[in-house]
């Protein structure tokens, strides 16, 4: 076979990609017709939920792309040089679900429905002590200003970043004071990006997005917790499209060892996950104050019970007994059941942290909000199938780009 | 305790080293090990080492002390000496998950490090016999054991082809004793 450095997606790529996004907009319209168009609030709030969870979900799994990129940049790692273009593709779809998330969130706070966001209900904060005390934090300005800012300055970040990449794709680097130049350039760029990256995903933007559903109900470790769930997904996105290229003849220099190293940081973050997850669970359970343990009841003990535990099996009980061998982290079938594994799981925690609130009586109809996710997923295939197929597969003028090939575990 | 005699050869380039292996084995030399003052990436394939079997034994260690953590927690809190901590039920996992964790770590890695000091024969007062000093500080110290089959010089050539320096044949004690380096009884028959 001969080697090809440029994509080109394969026959049933798009018509796949479509294919799901079809899925999707038929779900969303299923959920519109069953509860978004109906008179009672709280159906309308399972429709907004459901694309609420979704669109967040994917949004900030795309975006764990770009932390990928930007966090191996700044520890001048060069492992990852053999596929960074992968991850580099997957940001492109940032500002595509960036949008949709900003509008539906925006639709949300700025509709007249309060089912979802208690806190924008100005005649309930009134007399509620507790939100007037977060009346600073939690008003539609704040949020909208926010969500919009964050949008932004991450697609417009992700551009500089992969502008840089592909700024010497066809301008080799011809001395050691411009490949020096070149990725202190890189290195301020990553360190920005991972400064929005702290003040947004690690601390403010998931108490605003999605704590702020339980609007009572607070958590320092929330968000941490978040990010967690979707770096872990990332990168098990990221996986996926390096199986998925090599499986078509891509990437000739990414081997076993490149394999390797992503499943060790699924298996890794998926143990860091947990940590975070129980730390949460174990301090709540141990005081045993009715304003936190409110959080867990529905969860926990609650008609949610099923998803709850079954999230925990499947994102820390699989990954850690699965990928715990050598042999299964450089096994291309088991990478790839267990990042499909992983996402799916993470999804389901992020439906346990909409849905209990939305709808405490009855745990709504799953099936909707997979078909939903499905249509998230053409859309991530679409689009960074489009982005794969505008830049070379290698970035082969990167300085670090030897120890990448020479790369052994 | 069996004194052998070997081929030394001194190697200073990796790039050399890993071809010379090759050539080594390919041959047919029964190649003993390769010494070298700090690891390198790869050799071990290229010796043809199997994969380690230490952390499947960490992970039985491992699970070793999360059985040993759960059944003694258990037992001393809902059996031998039950006490009522802010009306939790006695048997409060959560409260233990951080012990039940601390004791998997501690296991594994206690067991680990003792494992692999006996595998490597490591250990205070035990002492192996060195192939060539240098290993120590500069150079990769290839030893290649010599069967009945092994043709001495031819071997001492074949090294030296393969770009080793200060090639020698000698008589090296593969096990290890109590004591010290001055035993010369010991060390050379």
């Amino acid at each position: 076979m001969s080697i090809r450095s440029t994509f080109t997606a394969p026959k049933n790529f798009n018509t796949v990609a479509l294919t799901l996004m079809a899925i999707g907009v038929l779900s969303i319209t299923g959920l519109w017709v069953t509860s978004g168009s109906s008179t009672d609030p709280h159906e309308q709030a399972r429709f907004w939920a459901s694309l609420l969870q979704n669109s967040v979900y994917f949004l900030l799994v795309v975006n764990a792309a770009m932390f990928f990129m930007c966090i191996t940049t700044l520890a001048w790692g060069g492992w990852q040089m053999s596929f960074r273009r992968v991850p580099e593709a997957i940001s492109a779809v940032v500002p595509v679900i960036g949008v949709i998330c900003a509008a539906i969130l925006l639709a949300i706070v700025f509709g007249d429905n309060h089912t979802i966001y208690h806190w924008t209900d100005a005649e309930h904060v009134k007399h509620d002590a507790i939100l007037s005390h977060k009346k600073g934090f939690l008003n539609k300005t704040f949020f909208a200003v926010v969500t919009i800012l964050t949008v932004l300055l991450w697609s417009v970040l992700g551009w500089k970043m992969r502008q840089l990449s592909r700024s010497i794709d066809n301008e080799p680097l011809a001395t050691m004071e411009e490949r020096k130049k070149y990725i202190f350039t890189n290195t301020v760029w990553a360190a920005l990006y991972l400064v929005v990256f702290a003040l947004t995903v690690m601390s403010s933007l998931p108490w605003l997005w999605l704590m702020s559903i339980d609007a009572h109900w607070y958590s320092t470790m929330y968000s941490w917790y978040t990010f967690a769930s979707t770096f872990v997904s990332g990168v098990a996105l990221i996986a996926l499209f390096v199986v998925f290229l090599k499986n078509n003849g891509y990437l000739e220099y990414t081997n076993d060892e490149h394999i390797h190293d992503l499943g060790k940081f699924m298996f890794a973050f998926s143990v860091f996950w947990t940590y975070l997850w129980f730390s949460q669970f174990m301090l709540i359970w141990y005081a045993n104050i009715p304003e936190e343990t409110i959080y867990f009841q529905p969860r926990a003990h609650g008609i949610y019970k099923g998803i709850f535990w079954m999230m925990f099996l499947i994102n820390f009980i699989a990954p850690l007994l699965v990928l715990m061998r050598r042999s299964a982290k450089r096994n291309y079938g088991t990478i790839t059941f267990m990042a499909l594994v992983i996402i799916f799981g993470h999804w389901l925690d992020f439906y346990q942290m909409v849905f209990p609130a939305v709808s405490p009586d009855k745990v709504p109809n799953i099936i909707y909000d997979l078909g939903v996710a499905l249509g998230f997923v053409g859309l991530i295939m679409y689009f960074t199938g489009r982005a794969l197929a505008k830049a070379p597969l290698l970035a082969r003028n990167h300085p670090f780009l030897k120890e990448s090939l020479i790369h052994h575990t | 305790m069996a004194k052998k005699k070997f081929i030394v050869g001194n190697f200073t380039d990796e790039a050399v080293l890993f071809p010379a292996v090759k050539k080594v084995r390919h041959a047919g030399y029964k190649l003993h090990d390769v010494f070298t003052p700090f690891p390198i990436h790869g050799l071990d394939q290229e010796m043809g080492l199997r994969d380690t079997s230490l952390h499947t034994a960490g992970f039985i260690y491992g699970i070793t002390g999360t059985s040993t953590a759960v059944g003694f927690i258990t037992w001393a809190l809902t059996i031998d000496w039950a006490i009522n901590f802010g009306g939790k039920p006695y048997f409060s996992l959560p409260a233990w998950i951080p012990v039940i964790f601390e004791l998997t770590v501690l296991f594994a890695a206690v067991g680990m490090v003792l494992t692999f000091c006996w595998l490597s024969e490591l250990a205070p007062f035990v002492k192996k016999d060195h192939f060539s000093p240098r290993s120590t500080d500069d150079t990769f110290v290839m030893a290649i054991e010599c069967t009945s089959a092994t043709n001495e010089e031819e071997a001492v050539k074949f090294l030296q082809a393969a770009g080793a320096t200060d090639v020698k044949v000698e008589t090296k004690e593969t096990g290890w004793w109590l004591g010290d380096y001055s035993n010369d009884k010991m060390r050379f028959a």
